[in-house]
C-alpha cells in the first residue's frame, strides 16, 4: 500500500514537471488499481502546475441566443451555463471522477440522518467588486432561488431546505426530509453565488470566479478578464482574456476551428469526428458522461396522455442504430430512463428494451389512436444529429405502422417555443452527478423542469424516501423501481447517452475530460492553457 | 426561327428535370426516407452518387428533390402569376382608384424584404406545402403585377384596344382577348425568372428550417442536411446545390431566348 | 416652380406617405398575427390574473388604432420600446447593429456597383462575342446559386483549401478598420457574388437598347470609338434605369441578407430579427421592419430623383 503511494507520488511528480503525458500516467496508475476516473483527474491536478500564463483563450460554442441573460437562476442552455462557470462560483463542483471539489465551501458534515447540514465557509474569497464571500451571501443567493419569481432552474433543488442560516463562517441547512446527496446538489449550476445573493441585480454578471465579464452581447460573444484576486489562481485563470464566441451554426463553427479562429468547441456533430480527426492540428476530445438524448412526450396531452400509445412509440425506436448512425458509435444505447452505470446505485439488471415492431404495433392498435400523423417536433440544434436521429425514429416508426411525422422548427426560439411547451418533441439532458438530482429535476412532480409534466404519486413518495435512506441496498432498490415506473409510465424516450464530443486545437494544453458537462463542465477556459 | 445553342441546351436541360420530377416514383431506385447504407458512402453500384449523412441513397432523393422543388416553385409562380398579371392588367385596363389603391398597396408590401414577411408568417403559420406556396405566391404576386401593368399599359392605348373599349366590351374580355394575347411574351420570360427566384427562395426557407418538412426534401433542404461534409470535401452536399443553380441556369436561359426574341420591356419598373 | 422641382417635391412627398402606410401595415400586421403575447412572454403555467396584469401594463387591452399612435409617436421620438424577452432598449440594442448591417453593405456596394457596371459596359462593348458570353456565363451562375451555397462554398475554399480569411464574422466596436474589413471579407465577397448579375446585366441590357438610337448613329459616322461612344453617348443616357437596379441591390444588401448573417454568424440587424421573430417579440419585429422599409422606400426614393435629374428632357424643359 505505502509503496503503491510512493509510485503514484512519483508519477504526480512526473505529471508535474510535464515528463509524462495523459496516456502514460492513466495507464501506469491504473495497473496500481487507481480507477481511470481518478487517473485522469489526478493527472490534470497535477498537470496545472506547469500551465503557462497569459494570452487569449477562445471557445466557440453552440447553443446561445440575444436573448440570453447572466441570471444564474435562467441559464437553460450551453453557452449561458458555460458564461456563469466562468465567472461564478458555487459552494462545492463536482470532479471528473465524481467526488467533491470544494469551492466557496471548504468542508462540509451533516448529522446522522442527513437533515442538518453544515458549510464551513471558505476565508478570504473575493467577488470581482472586491467584496469578500460571507456566509450571508450564500444563504442569500440559496434564498433567491427558493422565491419562485426568480423562476430559478433549481428551483426543485432548493425546495427541500426547510431552514438556512448563516453563523459566522457557517452555513446551516436544515431539510424538511434527508437528503445524502446535499453536497451534490449544491454544484447545480444554477447555484452561482452572488453578493448579496444577486436580489438587488441577479443578471450582474459579479461571483467569485476565475474571470470577470468584461463584454456581454448575449448570442454573440461573451469576453472575460482575469480575476485578480481568484482565490484558486494555482489551479487555474491561466489565460490573461477568455472569449465565448456563440457561433450556431456547425459547419462555421467547425471551420473557425480548424482555421485557428478559436481554440476549442463544444458539439462537434459525431458525423464529421472522423473527417476532423484528418485535420492537421486538431484533437478530439470525448468523454462518456451522463448525458443524453431524449424524445419527450407531454403525458397530460392528447394523444400522449394514451399509456399504449407512449409503449407503442417506445419500442418502435431502434436504439442501436441511433447509437450508430447518430453518435457515429460514440455512446450507448438507453432504456428510457435517465441513469446509467456512470451513477452510483445504477441496477444493471433492468432489461433493456429493443426495437420490437410487432409489440409496437400492437400496443399503437390498443391504443385506438386515429391514425392521423403523431407530430415530432424538432430543431438540427435540439442535439447534434437530430434530425438524423428523428428521421429515423419516424422510419423505424413507421415500419411499425406508427404514423410518426416530424415537424422540423428553427434553432433560433426552439428552447423557449418548443421545449417544454410543445407535447412531443426533441431534447437533451447533460445529467446530473447523482440519481436523486437527476429525477428531481425534471421527473418530480413539481419539477421546473417537469418536461414530460410527469406526475407520479408513488414515484415522488419512493424518491423522497430513497433521498433520506442511508442503507446503500435499500436506497438501490428504491431507485430501481423508480426507474421502472419511469420506463413504463412516463413520457421519456431515452435511446441513447451521448459522449460529451469536443474538439480542441493541439496548441491548447491541461485538458481534462470530464464526464459531468461540455467542455470540462463548463470550466476548460478556467483550467487550460495555451501552451 | 433559328434555336441558339443556349437555348437548345436550355430547353433540354429543363425538359430533362421536369420529366424527372414527373415520374421521380419511377425512376428512383430507394424511397425517400429509406436507410438503406451507411453514412457518406462514396459513389458505387449500388448508390450512383453515394449515400448522405445517415445513409440515404443521394441519387434517390435528388430525384424526389426536384420533384418537390419543381412542384412546389411551379406552384407559388402560377398562383403569383394568376394573380399578379389579372390584378396588373385590371389596373392598367380601369386606371382611376383600381389602379390607385392596387398599386400603393403593392408598393407597401414591396417595401417590406420578402423574406422576413415569410419568416414572421410562416413561424405563426402551420408549417405545410400549402401554406408554404400561398405565402410564396402573394408574396411573388407583386411583382407580377408591376410587369404585367406596365406591359398592359403599353398595350392598352394600342387602337385595337381602343376599339375594343369603343365596342363597349367588359374590362375582362378586354384584359384576356386583346391584353393578354399581345402581353404573353415578356410574361412568359418574367415567368421563368420568377421560378427561378422561387426555386432559390423555397431553398433559402428550409435552409432555414421553415421550408419543406423531413422526411421530404427538397434540394435546399439537403444543401442543409450534408453541409457539414462539405468542409471536408463530400459531394452530399454539392450535388443538390449543383442541381438548384442547374435548373435555375437552364430556365434562366430559355427565359433569355424569349426575351431576346421578343426585346424590350425587360425588367420594367412600372408603378 | 421649376417643373423639375415641383417633380422632386411630389416624389418626396409620395415616399412619405409610403413610409407612413407601410409603418401601419407593419405594425398591424404583425399585430394580427394569431397567438397572444402576454401568454408568450409569461409561458404555459402563467396565471389568468398575471396575464391581466401584463396585458394591461403592456396596453394591450387599448384599441390596435390607439396603439399604433402611440408607438408611431414613440418612432418619431427616437423611442422604439423595450424587448418583451430581455427588456433591453431596442432603439439601443438596434444601433450597432444597424451601424454593422451598414458596414457590410457598403463594403459590398464599393465593390460590386463599380465591378458590376464596368462588366456591363465591357459585355454591351463586345456584344454577342466572346468577352459578353462569357462575362454573362459568369453572372448568370452566380445569380443561380443560393446564397448559403455561395456562403459554404467561399468558407471551404478560404479557410480551408487556402485559409487567409476567418470563418466566424463578428465585427465589435474597438477593432480597426483593417480587422473589421477583414473580418468581413468573406460575407462581402458572397453579396458581391449575388448581386453583381443583377446590375451587370441590367447595365448591358440598358446600354444596348440606348444603342439602337439615332443619335448613337451619328456619334458612330463621326468615327468616335466603340468604347467612347459608350460612355459619353450612350451611358448618361442609360443612367435612369441602371441606378434603378443599383438601389434595388443596395436595398437588398442592407435588407436582405439575413442568411449570409446567420451562416457567418455576423451580428447585425438580420440575425437579431431572426432571433427575435421566433420568439414573437412584436416590437422588435415591427422596429426593424420599418427600419428594412424606410431603407427600401429612401433608395427608391432616391433611385427616381437621380432619374429625373439625370433625364435631359425634365432638365431643361421647353
Amino acid at each position: 500500500m505505502n509503496d503503491k503511494q510512493k509510485q503514484l507520488d512519483w508519477m504526480v511528480a512526473q505529471a508535474k514537471s510535464g515528463r509524462m503525458t495523459r496516456r502514460e500516467f492513466v495507464g501506469r496508475t491504473t495497473a496500481l488499481g487507481v480507477s481511470a476516473g481518478l487517473a485522469s483527474a489526478l493527472f490534470g491536478k497535477a498537470a496545472q502546475a506547469q500551465a503557462k500564463k497569459g494570452g487569449v483563450l477562445r471557445a466557440g460554442m453552440q447553443g446561445g441566443e440575444s436573448t440570453n441573460s447572466l441570471d444564474p437562476a435562467l441559464a437553460a442552455s450551453e453557452v449561458p451555463f458555460a458564461v456563469n462557470m466562468t465567472w461564478g462560483e458555487m459552494l462545492v463542483d463536482v470532479a471528473p471522477d465524481n467526488t467533491i471539489d470544494y469551492r466557496i465551501a471548504e468542508e462540509i458534515s451533516s448529522n446522522a440522518d442527513a437533515t442538518e447540514w453544515k458549510f464551513k465557509i471558505r476565508q478570504g474569497v473575493e467577488f470581482h467588486d472586491g467584496k469578500t464571500v460571507t456566509a450571508e451571501d450564500v444563504v442569500a443567493t440559496l434564498k433567491r432561488h427558493t422565491d419562485e419569481k426568480s423562476q430559478s432552474g433549481a428551483l426543485g433543488i432548493v425546495q427541500g431546505i426547510s431552514e438556512m442560516t448563516a453563523e459566522g463562517d457557517m452555513v446551516t441547512l436544515k431539510m424538511a426530509s434527508g437528503n445524502a446527496d446535499l453536497p451534490y446538489l449544491m454544484a447545480d449550476y444554477h447555484l452561482v453565488i452572488q453578493p448579496g445573493g444577486g436580489i438587488d441585480n441577479p443578471a450582474a454578471g459579479i461571483g467569485a470566479g476565475a474571470y470577470k465579464v468584461k463584454v456581454n452581447e448575449p448570442g454573440v460573444r461573451h469576453v472575460f478578464e482575469r480575476h485578480a484576486n481568484y482565490w484558486d489562481a494555482a489551479n487555474g485563470a491561466h489565460a490573461d482574456e477568455v472569449e465565448i464566441i456563440v457561433i450556431n451554426d456547425n459547419t462555421a463553427r467547425t471551420a473557425a476551428l480548424t482555421s485557428g479562429q478559436i481554440h476549442m468547441m463544444n458539439r462537434v456533430d459525431p458525423k464529421i469526428v472522423e473527417l476532423l480527426k484528418g485535420a492537421s492540428g486538431i484533437t478530439i476530445e470525448h468523454a462518456p458522461g451522463r448525458g443524453h438524448y431524449v424524445f419527450i412526450m407531454h403525458v397530460d396531452k392528447a394523444p400522449f396522455d394514451n399509456n399504449d400509445l407512449r409503449m407503442a412509440l417506445k419500442l418502435a425506436i431502434n436504439r442501436q442504430e441511433q447509437v450508430d448512425k447518430v453518435l457515429g458509435g460514440l455512446g450507448a444505447i438507453g432504456n428510457d430512463f435517465p441513469i446509467n452505470a456512470a451513477y452510483p446505485l445504477f441496477d444493471d439488471t433492468i432489461p433493456q428494451r429493443e426495437y420490437d415492431a410487432a409489440m409496437a404495433a400492437e400496443h399503437y392498435k390498443k391504443s385506438g389512436h386515429d391514425g392521423s400523423p403523431i407530430l415530432l417536433q424538432v430543431a438540427p440544434g435540439a442535439f447534434p444529429g437530430a434530425v438524423d436521429a428523428a428521421n429515423l425514429f419516424a422510419a423505424s416508426a413507421n415500419a411499425a405502422g406508427v404514423p410518426l411525422q416530424i415537424k422540423l422548427e428553427p434553432d433560433d426560439g426552439y428552447w423557449s417555443n418548443v421545449w417544454n411547451v410543445a407535447p412531443f418533441c426533441a431534447s437533451y439532458w447533460g445529467g446530473r452527478p447523482v440519481q436523486d438530482q437527476m429525477y428531481s429535476t425534471a421527473y418530480l412532480s413539481t419539477a421546473e423542469w417537469n418536461d414530460t409534466k410527469f406526475k407520479n404519486a408513488k414515484f415522488d413518495e419512493l424518491m423522497i424516501a430513497a433521498r433520506a435512506e442511508l442503507d446503500e441496498g435499500k436506497r438501490k432498490g428504491m431507485y430501481s423501481e423508480m426507474a421502472n415506473i419511469l420506463r413504463y409510465e412516463g413520457g421519456l424516450i431515452l435511446p441513447m447517452f451521448n459522449d460529451w464530443v469536443e474538439a480542441r486545437r493541439e496548441e491548447v494544453a491541461g485538458w481534462t475530460p470530464d464526464p459531468n458537462g461540455e467542455l470540462m463542465n463548463g470550466k476548460a477556459l478556467i483550467k487550460c492553457w495555451l501552451a | 426561327m433559328r434555336l441558339p445553342l443556349s437555348a437548345l441546351i436550355g430547353l433540354i436541360l429543363t425538359g430533362t428535370f421536369v420529366f424527372v420530377a414527373i415520374f421521380a416514383q419511377w425512376i428512383a431506385p430507394y424511397a425517400i426516407e429509406d436507410v438503406s447504407g451507411g453514412q457518406w458512402e462514396a459513389p458505387s453500384a449500388k448508390f450512383w452518387l453515394g449515400t448522405d449523412t445517415i445513409g440515404r441513397d443521394i441519387l434517390s432523393r435528388l430525384i424526389y428533390g426536384a420533384q418537390i422543388t419543381i412542384f412546389v416553385a411551379l406552384a407559388s409562380s402560377v398562383l403569383a402569376f394568376s394573380m399578379g398579371a389579372f390584378l396588373g392588367f385590371l389596373a392598367a385596363v380601369k386606371g382611376g382608384w383600381i389602379d390607385q389603391v392596387l398599386s400603393r398597396i403593392v408598393d407597401m408590401v414591396m417595401a417590406v424584404p420578402s423574406l422576413i414577411v415569410a419568416l414572421v408568417m410562416l413561424s405563426v403559420l402551420p408549417l405545410n406545402l400549402t401554406v408554404l406556396i400561398l405565402v410564396m405566391g402573394i408574396l411573388d404576386s407583386t411583382r407580377v403585377f408591376r410587369l404585367s401593368r406596365a406591359v398592359a399599359a403599353d398595350v392598352a392605348v394600342m387602337d385595337y384596344v381602343e376599339a375594343a373599349k369603343l365596342r363597349g366590351e367588359k374590362g375582362t374580355w378586354v384584359i384576356f382577348r386583346e391584353i393578354l394575347p399581345n402581353a404573353l411574351s415578356p410574361l412568359v420570360a418574367e415567368f421563368g425568372l420568377r421560378f427561378i427566384f422561387a426555386v432559390l427562395f423555397i431553398s433559402t426557407l428550409s435552409f432555414l428550417g421553415l421550408g419543406i418538412q423531413p422526411p421530404l426534401a427538397d434540394w435546399g433542404g439537403m444543401v442543409k442536411e450534408n453541409k457539414d461534409g462539405l468542409i471536408y470535401g463530400k459531394s452530399a452536399a454539392l450535388l443538390p446545390a449543383a442541381a438548384i443553380a442547374a435548373l435555375a441556369i437552364s430556365v434562366n436561359l430559355v427565359a433569355d431566348w424569349i426575351l431576346t426574341r421578343t426585346s424590350s420591356l425587360k425588367g420594367g419598373r412600372g408603378g | 416652380m421649376h417643373p423639375i422641382l415641383k417633380l422632386l417635391v411630389q416624389r418626396i412627398a409620395l415616399g412619405l406617405l409610403l413610409l407612413l402606410g407601410v409603418s401601419a401595415v407593419i405594425f398591424l400586421g404583425v399585430e394580427a398575427l394569431p397567438g397572444d403575447t402576454a401568454q408568450a412572454i409569461l409561458g404555459q403555467s402563467a396565471t389568468p390574473q398575471a396575464l391581466e396584469n401584463l396585458r394591461e401594463k403592456l396596453g394591450l387591452n387599448d384599441p390596435p388604432l390607439t396603439r399604433y399612435f402611440l408607438w408611431l409617436g414613440g418612432v418619431l421620438t427616437g423611442d422604439l420600446g423595450t424587448a418583451l424577452t430581455n427588456g433591453v432598449d431596442i432603439a439601443q440594442a438596434i444601433g450597432q447593429r444597424l451601424g454593422n448591417t451598414l458596414f457590410l453593405a457598403g463594403c459590398a456596394a464599393v465593390i460590386a456597383v463599380p465591378l458590376a457596371i464596368l462588366l456591363g459596359l465591357i459585355a454591351a462593348r463586345y456584344a454577342g462575342r466572346w468577352p459578353d458570353k462569357l462575362i454573362s456565363g459568369i453572372t448568370l451562375t452566380t445569380i443561380s446559386l443560393p446564397e448559403f451555397v455561395a456562403a459554404y462554398f467561399v468558407i471551404y475554399l478560404f479557410t480551408q483549401l487556402i485559409p487567409i480569411f476567418q470563418p466566424v464574422a463578428m465585427v465589435f466596436p474597438g477593432m480597426s478598420f483593417w480587422a473589421k474589413l477583414n473580418a468581413v471579407a468573406l460575407p462581402v465577397i458572397v453579396l458581391v457574388l449575388v448581386v453583381l448579375a443583377h446590375m451587370m446585366r441590367m447595365t448591358r441590357a440598358a446600354i444596348l437598347n440606348v444603342m439602337q438610337s439615332a443619335y448613337i448613329e451619328t456619334a458612330e459616322l463621326k468615327g468616335l470609338s466603340p468604347m467612347t461612344i459608350i460612355w459619353r453617348h450612350a451611358f448618361p443616357n442609360a443612367i435612369a434605369p441602371v441606378v434603378s437596379v443599383v438601389m434595388l441591390n443596395l436595398a437588398y444588401l442592407v435588407v436582405g441578407v439575413v442568411v449570409v448573417e446567420v451562416v457567418f454568424g455576423y451580428n447585425a440587424l438580420g440575425q437579431y430579427l431572426v432571433d427575435h421573430v421566433t420568439k414573437r417579440d412584436l416590437p422588435v419585429v415591427q422596429a426593424v421592419g420599418l427600419i428594412f422599409a424606410a431603407v427600401y422606400i429612401f433608395l427608391n426614393m432616391l433611385a427616381d430623383i437621380i432619374g429625373i435629374l439625370a433625364n435631359p428632357r425634365l432638365r431643361h424643359p421647353k
